[in-house]
């Protein structure tokens, strides 16, 4: 079997906000106080393997984004391991994390706010390879004119401030500035949902070039199920922290198993769809303050049994390489 | 009953004249609602589509003005009112839902307060009266606990309630027409699907006529009787909704219905539209898709006129996708 590029193992990241003075003080009096923690990622293990775009959905604060973070190396998780090509990224010597770090780049979701207003492109672009010695200085600016027309821009534009281009040019820019350290993985965070629909499939279309050009990894994280089923080959659907669900595009798609993934899928507009009676899932994501116990999603489903409020499902393997972590499934599959 | 016209717009021209020149956002925009009826106005940033909104509840500041053309509100025209007679019509005929509900909501008075004034402002009724009309709005829009949101303040509601209080206010004087800019952008697809589910019950039970302004033609597809795309300033092609999703005639239309990810052409590469939107600053006089049109031609160097395909189906184009191979 071949190795995965990129393996969580029960990566966790909480946020803990401590009591305040006052807080501290009434806590020591005995008033029920305690530190605010938020599991913005709660046992999260899966794999990512070579060449392989997986897709990462959920809704606004279930941790997709905590998760992209801890992946590129900007978080630290709070328990579990990153592996990266097999080898645990935290028991790696300084050098070989270096080498990850540039493996693994990102690509964020606002192409305004991503990008330094007071440096010209080729600073933008320039800076961390030079940095990194991936480049000499007389051959900089050669280098920056490849990686432009790469993403599609003309490569007189690299004298030009960020403030000069438009959304679409932006988010090419700052794909570009991610290529220059020759990364193997994108971790791309929303990176189309800030544009508009024409200048998105031109986005897309770089990301599935660049993809069979510089054999490229992506984890794809977005909101926009449409995006994601375009492009990726596995999807990971998660809810207020945890994974409920991954397998194949077609097989999300086609047969959802988890309930969440369900309701999901049935709200996506489609352009087939005409004239659609709209249904509504009832209820909204909970705060991950205080997440429901037991399964998640239990206070929003429709299909919730006295055990779901309890005990926790796990993520279980229903048929081959597809998981889903839900009650319903128990006894039809033996474990 | 025959279809009775709610909102009729003819030759709609708002013009801004700003110190680098004239922006004609809005050029030349024809197009008419019936009752009970939703017209998606699909476009992308600064096609002019929310300006078209705007210009009809008459919330155009200066250096903006509408130079020409007429808005007709059950055959009345509200084209340019003074004021004081436009705030007759504001928020109890017609009734604007914005992208962002915090643009409707004061941040510092309670919902009570904001929606009682918003129903005293056009009929004088009391206290307990209006307080019942509210409860009533928030239920409808599928609020549970009316009684307590009430009291409550903006930012104590999440984003997909402050938008459902929104909508429960616009609709608070059962107005004949509603603009819609963009309400559901911002939210999750399970709140979205729940505003479309409420929006489009209203518009059932109560017979309104609804214009949504979007960016996105699969929520259009869902929702929508009529379509109308907008591109730099004008109306490119509109017609019914299956009808131009179908088969669109405009190769603007084409290509954005083609930029639509989905499963249909998973993992390949999408049909994109090269290039982007123009500025709408000194526009040129040839057509101003003429940059990113696959059909270009030398006719396109004149702008194209409105010119009827089908029934009620206009395009503006001199070379459209019809019947022949694509």
């Amino acid at each position: 079997m071949t190795m995965p590029l990129l393996s969580l193992d029960n990566v966790s990241k909480r946020f803990v906000k401590p009591l305040d003075i006052t807080e501290r003080l009434l806590a020591k009096l005995g008033a029920n106080l305690k530190d605010e923690v938020i599991h913005a990622v709660d046992h999260v293990s899966f794999d990512v393997n070579e060449k392989e775009v997986v897709g990462l959905v959920g809704e606004s604060g279930c941790g997709k984004s905590t998760l992209g973070r801890v992946i590129a190396g900007i978080h630290k998780q709070s328990t579990g391991s990153v592996s990266y090509k097999g080898e645990n990224v935290d028991k790696m010597t300084a050098r070989q994390k270096h080498e990850v770090n540039l493996a693994i780049q990102m690509i964020f979701q606002d192409p305004f706010a991503s990008l330094n207003p007071r440096k010209k492109v080729r600073e933008i672009i320039g800076e961390a390879p030079l940095v990194h010695g991936l480049v000499s200085k007389n051959r900089l600016d050669y280098y920056v004119d490849e990686l432009l027309e790469r993403v599609g821009l003309d490569s007189s534009y690299k004298h030009r401030y960020p403030h000069q281009f438009s959304g679409g040019q932006r988010q090419r820019i700052g794909i570009a500035r991610a290529l220059a350290v020759q990364p193997d993985f994108l971790v791309c965070d929303e990176s189309v949902a800030a544009l508009d629909v024409s200048i998105q499939a031109q986005i897309l279309n770089l990301f599935i070039d660049l993809k069979d050009e510089l054999g490229l990894t992506y984890l794809f994280i977005s909101h926009d199920l449409g995006v994601v089923e375009h492009l990726s080959d596995r999807v990971a659907i998660m809810y207020l922290g945890r994974i409920v669900e991954m397998a194949s595009t077609e097989a999300i798609f086609e047969k959802p198993n988890h309930p969440y993934t369900k309701a999901l899928l049935a709200e996506v507009p489609r352009l087939e769809n005409r004239h659609k009676d709209f249904v509504g899932i009832k209820g909204e994501i909970p705060s991950p303050i205080n997440p429901p116990s037991g399964c998640h999603f239990h206070p929003r489903c429709l299909h919730a049994k006295p055990e779901c409020s309890q005990v926790e499902p796990k993520l279980k393997t229903i048929t081959k390489d597809w998981l889903s972590a839900c009650h319903l499934n128990d006894g039809v599959i033996d474990d | 009953m025959i279809n009775q016209t709610i909102l009729e717009v003819n030759n709609l021209k708002t013009h801004f004249f700003t110190k680098q020149g004239v922006v004609k956002a809005v050029d030349g925009v024809s197009f008419s609602v019936d009752r009970g009826k939703v017209m998606g106005l699909v476009g992308e940033s600064g096609s002019g589509k929310s300006i078209t909104g705007f210009s009809i509840i008459g919330l155009i500041d200066p250096p903006g003005k509408i130079v020409d053309g007429e808005i007709l509100l059950n055959g009345k025209s509200i084209t340019n009112l003074p004021e004081e007679q436009m705030k007759q019509y504001r928020g109890r005929k017609v009734a604007m839902i914005f992208q962002d509900p915090m643009m409707t909501l004061n941040p510092v008075l309670r919902i009570d307060t904001q929606m009682i004034e918003a129903l005293t402002t056009h009929e004088k009724v009391n206290r307990e009266t209006a307080l019942n009309r509210c409860r009533q709005a928030l239920v409808n829009v599928g609020i549970s606990s009316p009684d307590e949101r009430l009291k409550a303040y903006p930012h104590q509601f999440s984003g997909g309630m402050r938008q459902r209080v929104a909508i429960a206010t616009a609709l608070l004087n059962d107005p004949d027409l509603i603009i819609a800019d963009e309400p559901t952008t911002a939210l999750d697809v399970t709140i979205q699907g729940q505003i479309l589910y409420e929006v489009q019950k209203l518009c059932k039970k109560s017979g309104m006529a609804l214009v949504w302004i979007t960016h996105d033609l699969t929520v259009i597809a869902g929702l929508a009787d009529t379509i109308s795309v907008m591109y730099a300033g004008r109306i490119v092609e509109q017609g019914k909704l299956d009808q131009v999703l179908d088969t669109p005639v405009h190769p603007y239309t084409k290509g954005l219905i083609s930029s639509v990810p989905g499963h249909n052409k998973r993992g390949g590469r999408l049909d994109q539209i090269p290039g982007m939107a123009p500025s709408l600053l000194n526009l040129p006089d040839s057509c101003a898709f003429r940059p990113r049109c696959p059909r270009v031609t030398d006719k396109c160097l004149k702008a194209p006129g409105e010119t009827t395909v089908e029934t009620a189906r206009k395009i503006r184009c001199f070379n459209p996708i019809m019947g022949d191979a694509q």
